[in-house]
């Protein structure tokens, strides 16, 4: 019961963790990317179309295959649209809420019409294409796992998604705060004008930071559609779950290594209602406590004023050399 | 001094083609040149890729898009709801974007407007016609503009970020909705919709004899909500005062101006209008879901940034972004496409409408380096 509570909780929250160490990392560098829902529905459909061409084109998977294909075409296409926010917000210059949103609107559309048509072209009987013969792959956990008892099923038993994406918001905690990329990084997010009459390249700082950001958000879209839910895609079955990596970011405070711990409770938030056995009339409030959640964070850390806490200053807004 | 001309020669290379200059002074008609070319250039784009993508023609789709949103009478009038809807929305948030308040929140304004209203008409079923739609109208308004005030009142004391403020209060907007309907529907998931007024009476009063009621009734709102922020933002002191805030608050502080009292005051009219919206979706629709404002919250801020904050010109794009979407729906019956396609162009011609910003807000100057090269390359060719 409580080992299927902690699983439940870890593969719901993974997708999440996966977006809001993305985001994180892009908000560091002052880009404020509301596309990142967007993003994300790119980074799945963009795996789903790689892995279902593969699945197409052969009737023996090779299993390496099945893994890096859906991942690299993933990360092309999540990369891609963040390449395209960076062009627009850091060259151009516009703003950054506008462009997020319609990135948003982009990515959603794109998703779901790419995925109606390979339902079209697959002639399934239903509105979804099965990339089960690859999902396992993904799925695949340590096989020694099961013998462990709860130990096992607790800490071993997720396909290496759910690993690498720990092992992402660990490394990414530990860059931003331990290294001098990192450092960079932080100065170019809180005042871009002194970051460059220090030397720093803000325009290289802010496109990089934003696509690694973009393609990791892309790979949490992938972790769902190939492991969650067993390489099925639906139209619109990713859900608000773009929106809630938005929240983890501010809940945990622009932490990676805290929002590792706040996925899994996001997550679990997010399936309790499975598992409690409340009424379905409770359950949108139960919904809604991570929002409540991650506005009371916001409050609270907005009031105290810590500067650990604190959003990255020039969160938001372009940098224009000229304009000091 | 073989190096001085090598790191000289090196620094001219690394000298880049342009550089980017602000430019104060662009003429309405070019301004206006720029964004007509922008669009002009994103349909051809669009068309290429529609072609690509799905096979159709380019001018058929099209052609089924105009005739979607303009072709028949009633696909006449849902393009005149989505436009009044749109536009409403967009004049909501207006004023708080010249605040520099980017309340991300229209969406969760709007729908608590629209849950007020349903409120309302769920318990005030008893209550004569004319007491029930003032007690709707006004407690719309009341919802909407507490929905605003909230994240004001921190932005105002404590400079909480009201962006992702904003951002989260659409969420628990939408699972409110959700309780309610779950708690009046009695019933388990997936029936989230609820259809209010049994009696049918406050249908009669929005659709009158033909049907075509509510959509006066949108116009002349909207027509009325348009004229008011105009002479609002233009002409009234509290018009005069958020801009002042929004351009310094340092300056707004100077010269006098209680700074969190514009920011709340400005909040709450921005979410009053939201909540107005909300009325006239719940109430002419009579019933609520929490997929009622459709994102349309989310356009709308779009659509007030584009128009650089003139509710003139929100008209015109409003009218342009909902006869895309009207068109879309015929083109995905008439065409076979997916409707998400019209997602898609709507992107790519929102991205092309925002990239072309850059052009009127700055101007490339071209750089010694390429003046040379090009001089270079006319001499090659002598």
């Amino acid at each position: 019961m409580i080992s299927y509570l902690i699983q439940s909780a870890v593969t719901q929250g993974t997708p999440l963790l996966l977006g809001a160490t993305g985001e994180i990392i892009t908000e560091k560098s002052g880009n404020l990317n509301l596309g990142i829902p967007g993003i994300m529905y790119i980074g799945a459909i963009s795996g789903v179309m790689g892995g279902f061409f593969y699945q197409e084109s052969t009737t023996h998977i090779v299993g390496i295959l099945a893994i890096l294909i859906p991942f690299l075409s993933a990360l092309l296409g999540s990369g891609l649209a963040s390449l395209l926010y960076c062009f627009l917000t850091v060259t151009l210059r516009v703003n950054q809420n506008v462009t997020g949103l319609a990135l948003t609107t982009f990515g959603v559309g794109f998703g779901n019409f790419f995925g109606g048509s390979l339902v079209k072209l697959s002639h399934s009987e239903t509105a979804s294409i099965a990339l089960i013969r690859l999902a396992k792959f993904y799925k695949k956990s340590l096989p020694f796992a099961k013998n462990l008892g709860f130990f096992g099923e607790v800490f071993l038993s997720y396909g290496f998604m759910v690993y690498l994406a720990i092992a992402i918001a660990l490394v990414a905690s530990y860059v931003l705060k331990k290294t001098r990329v990192g450092l960079h990084l932080r100065a170019v997010g809180e005042n871009p004008a002194t970051a460059d009459a220090a030397g720093i390249n803000v325009t290289a700082y802010k496109y990089v930071s934003t696509c690694v950001g973009g393609m990791i958000a892309g790979l949490g879209g992938l972790y769902y559609i190939m492991d969650y839910v067993n390489g099925t895609w639906s139209n619109d079955a990713f859900g608000d779950r773009g929106w809630l990596a938005v929240a983890l970011v501010i809940f945990s405070v622009w932490k990676p290594n805290v929002a590792i711990l706040g996925s899994f409770l996001f997550g679990g938030l997010y399936i309790l209602n499975n598992i409690i056995n409340v009424s379905t009339q409770i359950q949108p409030l139960l919904q809604m406590v991570p929002y409540v959640a991650t506005i009371i964070v916001l409050i609270l850390i907005s009031v105290r004023k810590r500067r650990e806490t604190q959003p990255p200053a020039s969160l938001g807004l372009a940098y224009f050399r000229e304009e000091r | 001094m073989k190096t001085d001309t090598e790191t000289k020669k090196k620094e001219e290379q690394r000298e880049p083609l342009f550089h980017i200059e602000k430019n104060p002074a662009l003429s309405m008609p070019r301004a206006i040149g720029v964004r007509a070319a922008a669009i002009l250039l994103a349909l051809i784009f669009c068309g290429l890729l529609t072609t690509i993508l799905t096979g159709v023609n380019p001018i058929d789709f099209y052609g089924q898009m105009i005739f979607g949103a303009f072709g028949t009478t009633d696909n006449f009038l849902v393009t005149v709801q989505h436009l009044s809807f749109l536009l409403c929305i967009s004049l909501a948030v207006t004023p708080a974007f010249k605040m520099k308040f980017w309340n991300t929140g229209a969406e969760g304004q709007v729908l608590m407007g629209g849950l007020a209203t349903a409120i309302c008409m769920y318990y005030g079923k008893a209550l004569p016609l004319w007491l029930l739609l003032i007690l709707m109208f006004v407690s719309a308004m009341v919802a909407g503009a507490l929905w605003g005030i909230i994240p004001a009142f921190f932005k105002a004391h404590w400079d909480t970020n009201e962006t992702l403020f904003t951002l989260m209060m659409n969420y628990v907007a939408m699972q409110l909705i959700i309780f309610f309907m779950r708690q009046w529907n009695k019933l388990s998931a997936g029936i989230d919709f609820y259809q209010l007024d049994p009696t049918g009476r406050i249908g009669a009063f929005f659709n009158g004899a033909t049907g075509v009621r509510k959509y006066i009734i949108y116009v002349i709102v909207v027509a009325l909500i348009t004229v008011f922020m105009h002479l609002y933002l233009k002409y009234s002191k509290h018009g005069y005062e958020l801009t002042v805030v929004g351009e310094s608050r340092n300056t707004a502080r100077y010269i006098g101006i209680d700074v969190k009292k514009v920011i709340i005051r400005t909040m709450a009219l921005s979410g009053l209008v939201c909540g107005i919206c909300g009325f006239l979706m719940v109430a002419s629709a009579q019933n609520i879901s929490s997929n009622t404002a459709g994102g349309m919250g989310f356009t709308a801020i779009m659509v007030s940034w584009l128009s650089k904050f003139n509710p003139v010109i929100m008209i015109f794009v409003s009218l342009f972004l909902a006869a895309l979407d009207g068109g879309a729906i015929a083109v995905s019956t008439g065409l076979e496409i997916s409707k998400s396609f019209s997602d898609i162009v709507t992107g790519i011609l929102l991205f092309f409408i925002i990239g072309c910003e850059f052009f009127i807000q700055y101007k490339l100057v071209p750089t010694a380096r390429l003046k040379a090269l090009f001089k270079k390359n006319k001499e090659d060719k002598q």
